[in-house]
């Protein structure tokens, strides 16, 4: 583990019912990195994002942001450590409009008395107005997000992480159900927060994957297959035999 | 679930103010128009002021079950144990204020105490002859219990149905405690036979008004409570918690301490109703704990409109005022026009009595 490790899963595993969905999995994420991570149905990727974040516990393997071990802490504790996420189904509070959508993602003091004082300051309506600008959604501010399309919906989510202002973002399919410009702005986007931030994306798009120009991790049935450019990938005869059968 | 009235626009908003406000009038001059002679067209009888009080305090309740169940998707089945247990500390205060005048005239023990051979009174009875105090404590005791069955429920992410049936089963348990004449409350007889109140003797025009407009000013003091709550940030939460919970989890919030949170204000709330409503019947014993009060409690505010403060308000005065025609009218109906009414309410009316309004203000 380098001082420049920000992420690190070493020989993880999730057993359900026997089942194992992790099996001895070790990734390990730097900081600014943008990392893809691709693999057939059922490899393990939303489990793996389901570890970091606190949603399930390893059964065993260290799990580590920084110096802190994540099995220790709870989902809320763990998001304001700094790590965002977006869900594959995308998940936007139906009764709130986009702009109350945003807001309550924005950084801020999360307990409720503090959420009860708050007060929106001139600051935090530019950075939501910013990131409206930036997600496409400024002249929807006020609907609901419950009539969003499936697109911008998908939108709203990526906006709430960039609320969220965190230092590792966990993408889960950010371009399904995205047109094709939709996609190469998505691609854009990610590629301009890492850098700054540590960024991981589970996507099946692989021409999506092509243009976030990373490097690549293919996870099958619960651990790493393969990494690289996405040519070294593309062409590793264990990756084909994955995904071509055999 | 839609059901938050949290971005109403400006013009329906100013609506809502002024009737609320011409409401507030129109019950604050029921007191008045009692004072009127006998004879006069606009006299209102002893009987109206007594049961509208009661309704007051029912209104507060509701609110309270509100803010915990139609914003943040806490259904509660035990709320009735809060406003009884709030109910109770008064009662408590009222037994003392009696002193030597019970039948059996001892100077400091309440007559069933007495009865059932006390030599002094027990510990967590001292105190409770002071106002304050005792005020306090019906307040205090509902937000303590709430505060640890909250902590457990929660923090074990119980949820749903589930948590609805636990509370249910507190306050039978509750109910089942207090029934016991040695747990020092009364027994199945409760307290009742009360005198006075500070300073001024019950069952007088002036100790009616007073106690009207002390219910009064309660439910307006809630109502602007849950509306600071509810237009606030933690509002806001509060709604996606009810929708969402583990997505709110993963933005960062403790969603256990933010439900612990509205659900000790809103036991909080229950208790203060329950400390007005017991001086206004003259009496409280463990039938207040029994479940299908809390249910009911739960059934005005489906009526009315779950998830806006103003329904929560009408589905406690107009579930009661039907309760209290149709069980003069047909008694034996009431059960059977309780439940209709709930189950009409579900299928045809989701938003209650305010989404006949709001649907023609939102169009």
């Amino acid at each position: 583990m380098t001082s420049h490790t920000i992420l690190y899963l070493d020989d993880v595993s999730v057993v359900f019912d026997g089942f194992r969905a992790l099996n001895n999995l070790s990734l390990f994420v730097d900081q600014g990195e943008l990392r893809a991570i691709i693999g057939p149905n059922g490899a393990g990727k939303t489990t793996m994002m389901d570890v970091i974040t606190g949603k399930t516990r390893p059964s065993a393997g260290t799990v580590k942001f920084r110096d802190s071990d994540l099995t220790l802490f709870d989902e809320a504790a763990i998001a304001n450590m700094g790590i965002g996420r977006k869900f594959q189904k995308p998940t936007v509070f139906d009764a709130l409009t986009v702009f109350e959508n945003l807001e309550l993602a924005l950084k801020a003091p999360r307990g409720p008395v503090a959420c009860l004082r708050w007060v929106l300051a001139g600051e935090a309506r530019k950075r939501i107005e910013t990131t409206l600008e930036e997600i496409g959604l400024t002249a929807r501010a006020h609907d609901r997000a419950a009539i969003l399309s499936h697109g911008q919906r998908q939108w709203l989510e990526i906006g709430m992480l960039l609320m969220q202002d965190p230092e590792l973002l966990l993408v889960d399919e950010p371009v399904a159900g995205m047109t094709d410009q939709e996609t190469e702005h998505t691609a854009a986007l990610l590629r301009r927060i890492a850098g700054t931030r540590s960024v991981v994306v589970v996507e099946h798009d692989l021409e999506f994957v092509r243009a976030l120009d990373c490097k690549v991790t293919v996870l099958c049935e619960g651990s790493v297959l393969s990494e690289g450019t996405i040519d070294q990938v593309q062409n590793d005869p264990k990756v084909i035999e994955v995904y071509l059968g055999r | 679930m839609s059901t938050s009235s949290i971005s109403l626009p400006a013009t329906p908003r100013l609506t809502l103010r002024l009737a609320l406000i011409g409401a507030v009038v129109v019950l604050a001059l029921i007191p008045l128009l009692n004072q009127l002679p006998a004879g006069s067209a606009l006299h209102v009888g002893d009987f109206i002021v007594s049961i509208t009080g009661k309704w007051i305090t029912y209104a507060i309740l509701a609110l309270a079950i509100d803010l915990a169940w139609g914003y943040c998707g806490i259904l509660s089945l035990g709320h009735g144990a809060f406003f009884a247990l709030g109910g109770y500390a008064m009662g408590m205060h009222l037994m003392r204020l009696i002193g030597p005048r019970g039948a059996y005239g001892h100077p400091t023990l309440p007559d069933f105490m007495v009865f059932l051979g006390y030599q002094e009174l027990p510990w967590y009875w001292l105190g409770f002859d002071i106002f304050p105090y005792a005020f306090f404590m019906a307040l205090f005791v509902p937000g303590l219990l709430a505060l640890i069955v909250g902590y457990l429920a929660f923090r074990s992410r119980i949820t749903g149905v589930y948590l609805s049936i636990l509370t249910q089963a507190l306050t039978y348990a509750l109910m089942l405690a207090f029934f016991r004449n040695d747990m020092g409350f009364g027994g199945n007889n409760g307290f009742t036979d009360f005198k006075e109140l500070l300073g001024m003797a019950l069952n007088t025009p002036l100790a009616r008004a007073v106690l009207f407009y002390a219910s009064l000013v309660a439910l307006v003091g809630s109502y602007w409570v849950c509306t600071k709550i509810s237009v606030s940030k933690l509002g806001r939460v509060l709604v996606a918690i009810r929708d969402a919970e583990s997505r709110v989890r993963f933005l960062g919030y403790s969603t256990t301490q933010v439900k612990l949170f509205v659900f000790v204000i809103s036991a909080v709330l229950s208790g203060l109703a329950g400390a007005l409503y017991v001086p206004q019947v003259g009496i409280i014993n463990p039938g207040e704990f029994s479940p299908g009060n809390s249910i009911e409690a739960v059934i005005w505010v489906a009526v009315g409109g779950r998830g806006t403060l103003v329904g929560a308000v009408l589905g406690a005065f107009s579930v009661n005022a039907l309760k209290t025609w149709l069980t003069t009218a047909a008694p034996d109906l009431w059960l059977f026009a309780l439940g209709g009414l709930f189950v009409a309410v579900t299928l045809f009316l989701p938003k209650g009595l305010v989404g006949l309004f709001s649907r023609k203000v939102e169009k």
